[in-house]
């Protein structure tokens, strides 16, 4: 009631909220991450454009992860069929579809919903494959330990510059298809130089999945997050030895992503380990 | 086409707080759109002019205002030049996106309340 003359007109308040628009989607992004981190699972967020080759990464990753006996685990989105979650499982990931009919990208909710019906909690890296789109999936956090985006060398080496939200969101950008090189008309330093305009810490690692190349890097760098989220002795994985991955290091401070400012440096130790870019300088 | 789904939190978030403070309208959103929230203010706009029609903010214009990214570094403070490498060169360290460039942020409502 209008508090000025009593005179019973309703009255006008404004209401101060600053809130996010996407603060339900956080909360349930936050539920996810405290079931992967409780669990011991690594959960990535694999984004990129339709044909990028973001399930071809996953059936190779199958193939390397073999060799050091981790268990995988999919969901996989797209608008339409199955066919990606088929061909996850062909390769041993055991996966489920997400059909998200108009839906151009993956909210947590849906993820939550999806994870009732494969079994995540027994597997050490698990992989959330999102709508082949390189606009509206990066605003949506699903409760990931780090976000993967899966660019082609086919794409165009500005393709950062055209989508820098998206490549803003990544901690880790896998150019793939680099067999494709002595084909076509890119060069590879000017993608590498258009991703550290669009992402603070840029980290590359180029990849081919048909030829296998690279893939050593791209295992080293799940093993470090890996090494993160499920600390030594915490969650032994069956029926091997545990594998703290190429560094050798068991102690268990986070290596993750995510806001850490000291300087150290990983080297990889590898033939493949194309780390290329101001990274490299920190 | 995500500027839908957003509208819907959006609407569903307001009409929230008018239930709580059992207010009879809405008249008025405030929102803040970052240039790399990975929204355009204008299909943005467009989606809340469709999804208003029936709901609580059917007679409330909305009031959009766009925040530039900006990157500055987190030491010295030094902006970083539009389009160059996110690194001060002098610190040598990540730039820090400067605050709101990438908000979607529900600032305010004014409510009608009896």
């Amino acid at each position: 009631m209008c508090t000025t003359c009593g005179c019973g007109d309703p009255e006008l308040v404004p209401v101060e909220l600053h809130e996010k628009i996407l603060a339900g989607n956080d909360r349930a992004a936050r539920h996810n991450r405290e079931h992967f981190l409780e669990a011991g699972v690594l959960a990535l967020n694999l984004m990129g454009s339709p044909g990028a080759g973001k399930t071809a990464v996953l059936e190779a990753t199958a193939r390397a992860a073999a060799a050091k006996g981790w268990r995988l685990g999919a969901v996989s989105a797209d608008l339409a069929t199955d066919n990606d979650a088929r061909r996850l499982e062909k390769a041993g990931i055991p996966s489920k579809a997400i059909t998200t009919g108009q839906a151009c990208h993956l909210d947590a909710e849906l993820v939550h919903r999806s994870l009732h019906d494969v079994p995540w909690r027994d597997v050490d890296v698990f992989f959330i494959e999102n709508v082949g789109n390189l606009v509206c999936p990066a605003i949506y956090d699903l409760g990931q330990a780090a976000n993967v985006v899966v660019l082609s060398v086919t794409e165009g080496e500005d393709k950062p510059l055209k989508y820098p939200v998206m490549f803003k969101a990544a901690d880790l950008v896998l150019l793939t298809k680099v067999d494709l090189v002595p084909h076509l008309d890119v060069d590879l330093a000017r993608v590498h130089d258009a991703v550290a305009c669009v992402m603070p810490r840029p980290r590359v690692i180029e990849v081919s999945p048909r030829t296998g190349a690279g893939m050593d890097a791209w295992v080293a760098w799940l093993a470090e997050l890996r090494a993160a989220v499920a600390p030594a002795g915490r969650r032994p994985a069956a029926g091997h030895a545990h594998d703290h991955g190429p560094h050798g290091h068991g102690h268990a401070h986070d290596h993750g992503p995510h806001g850490h400012d000291h300087t150290h440096e990983h080297e990889h130790g590898d033939a493949h380990g194309h780390d290329h870019g101001p990274a490299r300088k920190r | 086409m995500h500027e839908y789904s957003l509208v819907e939190s959006l609407v569903s978030r307001v009409e929230q707080e008018a239930r709580e403070r059992g207010a009879l309208a809405v008249h008025r959103l405030s929102v803040r759109v970052g240039e790399l929230s990975g929204v355009d203010p204008e299909l943005f706009r467009t989606a809340y002019e469709t999804f208003r029609a029936g709901t609580i903010c059917a007679n409330a214009p909305l009031a959009l205002t766009s925040v530039v990214a900006t990157w500055s570094c987190p030491r010295c403070a030094k902006p970083i030049a539009r389009g160059a490498v996110l690194r001060c060169r002098d610190c040598d360290v990540p730039a820090r996106l400067d605050d709101g460039g990438d908000a979607l942020t529900l600032d305010a409502i004014e409510l009608e309340v009896p």
